[in-house]
């Protein structure tokens, strides 16, 4: 198990390594004068020259490469021109925080529903209503998040008024201080995932229930409702928790747009204004955070499997 | 006449060469696939996928919306992009069936209209991706070896990576163009198709009819090109459809972000941004070009749910 732990976490370190210098060339060498995008099109070439200095930008590439990763790995992730030269270690760990609140929320939601749904597919399969819960999930999975988003807002926050249709209730407060701000955007973040989970949890419930112990137990004369809960769930659940862990990917790509839609403040809104302000330091700061947390949460996907699936352990998995 | 000189041809090979060639003479189901072999294997999935009612309504509506592409001067009850300030923010009407939006423009012209860039956009990105991921998927297939092995973990483990955080960071620096969106999305897709394709060459590489080729003398290209590929089809067009719809995904949700083609394009994703705070005044102004984008992409998949089902029976 440590010799699988510890490989993976190898690729990992390599991968992120790979990604740092693939960031790097996409926001600092690869589109030209840093400076000059930083300071628009109108700058005088005196301030050019002087940001150049200020920033660096006159060594070779790979020293300006050594230098900030170097920095990012230490802590060091200098300032933000666009949000008057604040430090970017104070910017991004609170949005951070509440994106990770939102996907969490999504996750709480979406996970448990998704799961019972699935469960229930299995037990009526090939009825109507499995069959109509695949075409269902299928194509919301399809859907990208901000349309979701909005038909939600429409239907719940506009025709319903069930739920507020402003973003978080009090600037720079906690999103947990009013979790019905929450429940729009986990939502809709988190519909995409219905599909992936209702259809692994279909798939290793019809699994499980063909298997020997549950055919054991039902002929023991156990009542259904106690096959279900203590043989069929147990055993189905691993293989779909794997699967949530490693689709984390979605989360990351949804949390921009719903961030966008909803006013959100979190790391995405973060990433975007960045862009929009040509603020290279601090996007690319935010890609490589972003990449850390995915490639972070898929170490945790590549963990659960193997302490969950031992043939994936012993490398005949 | 044609047949009788192939038999005589495939007796000569089977006493002068052996059985090996005239196997490779012979044609079994699978091997080196002429034009009418591939044309009746297309219709038999076509007639497989008709039976699937999601497939054909996903179908449906791709049809819909590719016809729409060419013909909305034809369907559009009104121009697209000439504001008129005396009809703006119109509720639906009969005669502005969707509304109109803040400039006057009417809706449903404007999402009618949107479907040609989005449809010009994702296909193009999807055949850049195609044609990169079957070169590299065929050829990762057939040499094999250790540069297959490094490749493929390292792809493995990028590969997921968002594909729109990838689009954001390269359109935010290199300016937000049809052609870079299309360049982006194009080579982003190269290491997902080229694993899809490298997988099923692989299921097909080792079966006789390849052997039986090389023993024929065709070389590694040849082989790529003529054995493996035409037998991998079904695979390939259950990826390409998958792709496009995500393709479509991806550049909507780039257009909602701002990194579209400018505030007063009609493409979709831009106009459920720019309309969304109307939601509480006129809902179906935001919901047409949401609606669009959903129909259109639930329907690729639905498709390629289907193909997927119909190539494998």
């Amino acid at each position: 198990m440590a010799r699988y732990l510890l490989r993976r976490l190898g690729l990992l370190l390599i991968t992120l390594w790979l990604m740092s210098i693939a960031v790097f060339v996409l926001t600092a060498v690869l589109p030209g004068d840093e400076a000059q995008i930083i300071l628009g099109q109108f700058a005088t070439p005196g301030s050019i020259a002087a940001l150049h200095k200020q920033l660096h930008l006159d060594d070779p590439v790979v020293v300006r490469y050594l230098r900030w990763i170097g920095g990012f790995v230490t802590g060091d992730w200098g300032t933000s021109p666009s949000n008057s030269d604040a430090p970017i270690t104070s910017l991004i760990p609170d949005r951070l925080g509440n994106s990770l609140i939102l996907a969490g929320s999504a996750l709480l939601v979406i996970v448990p529903t998704s799961i019972a749904l699935g469960v229930t597919a299995a037990l009526r399969q090939n009825r109507l209503s499995d069959r109509a819960i695949s075409v269902g999930t299928l194509s919301l999975m399809a859907v990208p998040e901000f349309i979701t988003g909005t038909i939600l807002l429409f239907v719940f926050g506009v025709s319903l008024h069930w739920l507020p249709t402003d973003s978080i209730a009090a600037i720079g407060g906690s999103p947990l201080a009013s979790p019905s701000h929450l429940v729009l955007p986990a939502l809709a973040l988190g519909l995409v995932f219905f599909g992936y989970v209702s259809r692994m949890m279909r798939a290793s419930t019809i699994g499980v229930l063909e298997s020997a112990y549950v055919r054991t137990a039902r002929l023991k004369g156990m009542p259904r409702h106690r096959v279900l809960l203590r043989h069929v769930l147990p055993n189905a659940l691993g293989p779909t928790l794997t699967v949530v862990a490693s689709q984390v990917g979605y989360l990351v790509g949804g949390l921009v747009v719903v961030e966008r839609l909803f006013n959100y403040p979190g790391i995405g809104t973060l990433l975007l204004g960045a862009g929009l302000s040509h603020d290279v330091p601090l996007l690319e700061d935010c890609v490589m955070i972003i990449a850390v947390i995915y490639m972070l949460s898929n170490l945790c996907a590549d963990f659960l499997n193997a302490a969950l699936n031992p043939r994936v352990r012993f490398g005949t998995g | 006449m044609q047949t009788s000189g192939y038999s005589e041809r495939l007796m000569q090979a089977r006493t002068a060469h052996g059985v090996a060639a005239a196997a490779a003479l012979e044609k079994p189901a699978g091997s080196r696939p002429d034009a009418a072999l591939l044309g009746r294997r297309w219709r038999e999935t076509l007639v497989a996928l008709l039976q699937i009612p999601s497939a054909v309504l996903g179908g449906l509506v791709v049809l819909f919306w590719a016809l729409c592409a060419v013909f909305w001067p034809l369907l559009a009850p009104y121009n697209p992009t000439i504001p008129d300030y005396t009809h703006a923010l119109a509720r639906p009407s009969l005669a502005h069936l969707a509304g109109t939006d803040p400039f006057g423009r009417d809706v449903l012209s404007r999402v009618l209209a949107g479907s040609r860039q989005v449809l010009i956009l994702a296909p193009t990105a999807t055949a850049i991706g195609l044609t990169g991921g079957i070169l590299i998927g065929l050829l990762t297939a057939y040499y094999g070896g250790w540069l297959d092995d490094i490749l493929s973990r390292v792809m493995e483990a990028i590969m997921a990576f968002p594909l729109i955080i990838i689009a954001l960071t390269v359109l935010f620096m290199f300016g937000a163009s049809p052609l870079n969106t299309i360049l982006v999305i194009g080579i982003a897709y190269v290491p997902l198709v080229s694993r899809v394709v490298r997988a099923a060459a692989m299921s097909v590489r080792d079966l006789d009819y390849v052997s039986a080729a090389r023993l024929r003398g065709a070389r590694g290209p040849e082989i790529m090109l003529t054995e493996i590929l035409p037998n991998i089809s079904g695979p390939v067009a259950v990826e390409a459809t998958v792709r496009i719809g995500y393709a479509i995904f991806t550049i909507a949700s780039l257009s909602f972000i701002g990194l579209g083609t400018g505030p007063d394009s009609t493409d979709w994703g831009s106009m459920l941004y720019a309309l969304k705070d109307y939601l509480p005044i006129d809902p179906w102004m935001v919901l047409a070009p949401a609606l669009a984008i959903a129909s259109l992409v639930v329907a690729l998949n639905l498709l390629a749910d289907g193909l997927r089902q119909a190539t494998r029976a």
